[in-house]
């Protein structure tokens, strides 16, 4: 990982839904391969920041960037944002995977089936390609062996890890998974987690919203605490859980041990 | 009371033309209903407010008069303005224009019941809304939209009766024909019943067989 390198950068990022502003300001900057973990309590923003990084959500103002690249918009020579055509979000959205808490894996496709779709129709590839790279990603979850098995024969653990395979399978750039254990019974919460800690040990870049404090410690390169859609701490899982400065940042720990 | 099959025998092969009459105008009329309800359905769901204004306006139009006066319309007033169309053209489009507004908004509701996470990891991927519609949330839908849809198609099987009225030579104008000539109401529309409900068995048919197969994989 590097500073230098920065794969992911968020400027000035605010988000209103209506006369709520969810996000006030975030500035963020993700190395390669760096693993930033982002916490906090339920309404600060935390989903809201992963959707407007590949454009789910419209940022109300700010730009993100991809290995330089704003996302959802161009910047034109007087500086300005302006709005960037569909096929180009398109473009952009294939770089950056993303996994839901509700696994949302596609019911009329087998495991193999959701992971192969996006090649298939977005990349255009032959099937028998397709497939061979599915049943890689397949593998690397753990799964080569329900390629064939509908989702509604999955356990939650096992869809889980079907939709981490179905966004590595494009290759993506940078992962990013919204509290993706967070319907999981907790015995199958383990198996989701450990093919993370594998994502994070091969140098995927990754941005974790998550309730795992275990994970952020052990795992993340650096961790963000959210409140209020704003960064309220940041700074390595070491330093940030050893000494941790703001008040509500204690207070959130210490319900969460 | 009694029931003279003579007359039966003798109007079967009227009645086998007609009933392939009200096959034909009906498929037809589903096909292009499907069609254009889709249209409707999508542009009412669309974030350009033209489109959607006139998908509802069509919407309201169809759904607020009744088919005998769209199809008279068709008939007997475009004439006036220089359009003329055959009997049964006539009433394939008023069939289908007809169809078409009620499945728009069977549709409509489809497209809504699929869950916005199963659209949202297809946009995800990279995949168009085109890509997605066509691949993830049609798929999806058909299972929820199947059996209003197959209502909605048994419809158009008796609706085409209305078509009679402008001799489109059908199952109902067929009945009317052999009561004129025969002056014996009960055969022809007994006949003619039976038929209407044989043929609305074949849709439901088609209709059970399809959702078997959409459902087979979903829990």
């Amino acid at each position: 990982m590097s500073r230098t390198d920065p794969v992911l950068r968020i400027e000035r990022l605010h988000k209103t839904f209506g006369a709520t502003e969810v996000l006030r300001g975030i500035d963020l900057s993700v190395g390669r391969g760096e693993v930033l973990c982002v916490i906090g309590p339920s309404g600060s923003g935390k989903s809201t920041l992963l959707r407007c990084i590949n454009f789910l959500e419209e940022p109300t103002s700010g730009l993100v960037y991809v290995d330089g690249e704003p996302i959802g918009y161009r910047v034109d020579t007087a500086g300005r944002r302006v709005r960037e055509s569909f096929r180009e979000i398109n473009r952009l959205r294939e770089r950056i995977g993303i996994v839901f808490q509700a696994y949302n894996l596609w019911p009329h496709r087998t495991a193999l089936g959701n992971v192969i779709e996006a090649l298939l129709v977005v990349r255009r590839q032959p099937r028998a390609t397709a497939e061979a790279v599915g049943l890689e990603m397949l593998e690397r979850v753990g799964l080569a062996d329900k390629a064939h098995e509908y989702p509604a024969r999955l356990s939650g653990g096992q869809q889980q890890r079907v939709a981490i395979a179905r966004a590595l399978a494009m290759k993506p750039e940078i992962m990013l998974f919204d509290e993706v254990t967070s319907a999981l019974d907790p015995e199958l919460v383990g198996e989701v987690l450990k093919v993370m800690r594998g994502l994070a040990a091969d140098g995927m870049t990754m941005i974790v919203v998550t309730h795992e404090m275990a994970f952020a410690r052990d795992v993340s390169s650096r961790v963000v605490f959210l409140h209020q859609g704003k960064v309220e701490e940041e700074g390595p899982p070491a330093a940030v859980f050893g000494a941790p400065r703001s008040e509500r940042f204690k207070q959130f720990i210490s319900s969460h041990r | 009371m009694q029931f003279d099959w003579s007359i039966v025998a003798r109007y079967g092969g009227s009645f086998v033309d007609g009933a392939v009459m009200t096959l034909v105008v009906s498929v037809a009329a589903t096909l292009i209903g499907l069609v254009i309800g889709m249209l409707a359905a999508l542009a009412r769901l669309s974030p350009w407010v033209f489109l959607r204004g006139v998908a509802r306006a069509y919407v309201e139009i169809i759904r607020g008069t009744p088919l005998l006066v769209q199809l008279f319309f068709l008939y007997a007033a475009l004439p006036l303005y220089g359009i003329r169309l055959s009997a049964v053209a006539s009433g394939i489009v008023a069939l289908s224009l007809y169809t078409g507004a009620f499945a728009a908004e069977i549709l409509r509701a489809g497209i809504t019941a699929v869950q916005r996470g199963h659209v949202e990891a297809a946009r995800s991927l990279g995949m168009s809304y085109g890509q997605a519609m066509r691949r993830i949330v049609m798929p999806l839908m058909a299972v929820q939209v199947l059996p209003p849809l197959t209502s909605e198609f048994t419809g158009v099987i008796k609706w085409s009766s209305l078509l009679s009225v402008v001799t489109v030579p059908e199952l109902t104008y067929t009945a009317y024909r052999a009561i004129g000539e025969t002056y014996s109401a009960v055969e022809p529309l007994v006949v003619a019943g039976l038929l209407y409900w044989g043929l609305n068995d074949l849709v439901v048919a088609v209709g059970r067989g399809l959702e078997r197969r959409l459902t087979r994989h979903l829990a």
